[in-house]
């Protein structure tokens, strides 16, 4: 590569060339259609997405009640009464998992960026990113064969000691609960909020950190009152995104909760609560026909909500324009 | 400030530390201190548990943080006022956060290798799990890895041309709404649910081929729909690395647009666009919903991707897992292959850009 000149500092990034550009004949409007064409793509994928699982659903949308009741594992008097305790479901392990999650990725962040010496902190990063990297499957096999058992003498005190309040009420072993399951979803959407948060912190105004610091303020002070209030928005977005994640996970929960269809708020009582997600994946092999359609309309309701969180995610991160780097 | 708020202190306390004093001035504690409360700590909480029952490395590590935690913050409150105790209290809180997260990530990884290994070896690798029934230990997952390879090498053949042409549009071509919508839609794309990917490959096929329609390439396209706004991200970032100089000077020397984005842009930047690929790559593989929902599971290899159902390493370790007994055995032994698998592309990706990159990127 011959071409290689040093960067310049005033490269606007992206910008363009103030010389206008040749057209280049044929070959420069082909390849211009094509590229702008591939973009286009994007956006009739994701309405095809949209689309396809409509059609899809529509059985299952227009069937009546009792339609809908021969198939075997329909307990429910109407699709909308079946699909319910599911977006309960989801929703409380995902905001359980976020409970979680966010202190502790939060406190991981600060520590990359702020506590850990300089010159591991790069390292320390890497390696809470090989957190993501690891298979849904694989987080599944660890959650039910190695956390479980480990899990199951905590929540025996918990239950024993906590259990007039309803919600760690009626444990049972093994800790096949929704608890267990949204410890597995924290720790598998931990490296995404962690990476978010670390990016804006990062991003604080050094002259911010410094003259707290030269003000006699302990590093603490300096985090709580120049570094946190600049990453809040940060936070609140990254927190969405590891929220769209959750939402939308399935093996972890397939693999480690026993399911219920209950609005239910005992977090340690096995059999009460399903997810959206886990319920398609262990109904779908074996469907056939309108329970197909019922469950892809349960799917659709899935896509609809977490569209709709990680478009108020993106939402908050583009309103700071000069935030970038996440993902 | 008495002298009870000190007493709690004391088991953390280790015999050396006479520092301590009960007047609270602007004396700081001894820069040491944080790890002789963590030894003393540690130590106490063994003491305690050998008392009452049984000391396990959990319980000794659990009570003596939290020994540690109090006693440092007291002490520190005592000797160092309320300002340095909350400062310290943070610093641990902050410290035990990230140790929390390695507590997953070294469990994961050794019981992966140690259970994993039991199976794992040439045999396991290179049979499939035809005949195979019962608490027969025999069988492999060849099938698996040949099925796992085939569908994410479609899924990259499908992702990465799309991938690359969208990042090249919003990088040297888009301007205005439709740039705007498509960054934005691709960024909401990233985070679509892996399972309705599934549902959408598997709706898109049976409008087309009819309920029972079931091929390699479904879960290939149910891959890529999760693998290109990866591959646009990563493959976005990269092109506007390089230096604006670059496409100012070819374009000088009259060179077309098109011919400049493809001599220079993406040969600068190709080190990054593969490494980008790479790590992609690593992320879908390991996807397990979609293909339960599309390809399924068989017995023996199938090498034809538009005909039948296909076997795939999350899917083999999925099932085996359900069916119990050795099928752990399996499931683990497939898991350790998928994590070698993900790590080694995740190695490579480094390489590459590590030994390729030009020296100005960065």
């Amino acid at each position: 590569m011959a071409v290689t000149s040093p960067p310049s500092t005033r490269a606007g990034l992206g910008s363009e060339p103030q010389v206008p550009a040749t057209k280049g004949g044929l070959a420069g409007r082909v390849f211009a259609g094509l590229s702008t064409g591939a973009g286009i793509l994007i956006l009739v994928v994701l309405a095809a997405v949209a689309v396809f699982l409509v059609i899809e659903a529509w059985p299952a949308l227009t069937a009546s009640p009792e339609e809908l009741q021969e198939i075997s594992w329909f307990k429910a008097d109407s699709l909308l009464a079946y699909v319910g305790p599911l977006v309960f479901g989801t929703l409380l392990a995902s905001i359980l998992a976020l409970a979680i999650a966010v202190p502790v990725s939060v406190g991981i962040a600060l520590f990359i960026s702020h506590y850990a010496p300089r010159r591991l902190a790069q390292g320390l990063g890497y390696l809470i990113d090989l957190l993501a990297a690891i298979p849904s499957v694989v987080y599944g096999l660890w959650g039910a064969l190695w956390l479980l058992p480990i899990l199951n003498p905590f929540f025996t005190w918990l239950s024993g000691t906590l259990g007039f309040i309803p919600l760690f009420a009626g444990y049972q072993a093994p800790a096949k609960n929704i608890m267990s399951a949204s410890i597995v979803l924290a720790v598998m959407i931990l490296p995404i909020i962690t990476a978010v948060s670390r990016e804006v912190f990062l991003q604080t105004p050094v002259l911010h950190e410094e003259a707290s610091l030269a003000l006699g303020a302990t590093r603490w002070e300096m985090v709580r009152m120049a570094v946190l209030p600049f990453g809040r928005s940060g936070v609140i977005s990254a927190s969405m995104l590891g929220l769209g994640r959750a939402l939308g996970e399935t093996m972890a929960v397939l693999m480690v909760i026993s399911p219920g269809f209950l609005y239910s708020l005992f977090l340690l009582k096995p059999g009460q609560q399903q997810t959206i997600a886990a319920n398609i994946a262990s109904k779908f092999p074996e469907a056939s026909g309108l329970a197909v359609s019922t469950l892809i309309a349960t799917g659709l309701a899935l896509f609809v909500i977490t569209f709709v969180v990680n478009m108020i995610a993106r939402w908050i991160i583009a309103r700071r324009k000069e935030f970038s780097g996440a993902n | 400030m008495t002298v009870t708020d000190l007493t709690p202190a004391t088991p953390g306390v280790p015999d050396g530390s006479g520092t301590v004093q009960l007047v609270a001035t602007q004396k700081r504690l001894p820069r040491w201190a944080p790890w002789a409360f963590a030894a003393g700590g540690v130590l106490v909480a063994f003491g305690i548990l050998a008392v009452t029952g049984t000391p396990t490395i959990a319980g000794v590590l659990g009570l003596g943080a939290v020994l540690y935690a109090l006693g440092l913050t007291i002490t520190s409150r005592v000797v160092e006022g309320a300002r340095w105790a909350t400062d310290r209290l943070a610093t641990t809180l902050v410290t035990f956060a990230f140790l929390l997260a390695l507590i997953p990530l070294v469990s994961l990884l050794w019981i992966v290798v140690t259970r994993g290994a039991k199976l794992f070896g040439a045999t396991f690798l290179s049979t499939d799990m035809v005949g195979v029934y019962g608490d027969m230990t025999s069988g492999g997952i060849w099938h698996a890895i040949v099925g796992t390879l085939l569908i994410t090498g479609a899924a990259t053949i499908i992702s990465v041309p799309i991938g690359l042409l969208t990042a090249i549009y919003l990088v040297e071509y888009g301007r205005g709404a439709l740039a705007r919508w498509i960054t934005f839609l691709v960024d909401v794309m990233t985070g679509i649910p892996s399972i309705v990917a599934g549902l959408f490959a598997f709706s898109l096929f049976t409008l087309i081929f009819g309920p029972a329609y079931r091929a390699g390439i479904m879960g290939a396209v149910a891959l890529s729909l999760l693998m290109t706004p990866v591959v646009i991200r990563s493959v976005e970032e990269m092109l506007r690395l390089v230096p604006n100089e670059l496409r100012e000077a070819s374009l000088a020397l009259g060179v077309p647009k098109w011919l400049t984005i493809v001599k220079v842009v993406l040969r600068t930047s190709i080190a990054g666009i593969v490494t980008g690929v790479m790590l992609s790559i690593a992320r879908v593989i390991g996807e397990t919903a979609p293909l339960l929902l599309t390809v399924g599971l068989i017995t023996q290899v199938n090498w034809d991707l538009f005909d039948g159902r296909m076997a795939t390493l999350p899917v083999f370790a999925y099932r085996q897992y359900e069916q119990g007994g050795v099928g752990i055995d399996r499931a683990w032994a497939a898991a350790l292959t998928l994590i070698l698998i993900v790590m080694l592309l995740n190695l490579i990706a480094r390489l590459i850009s590590r030994l390729f990159s030009p020296k100005t990127a960065r």
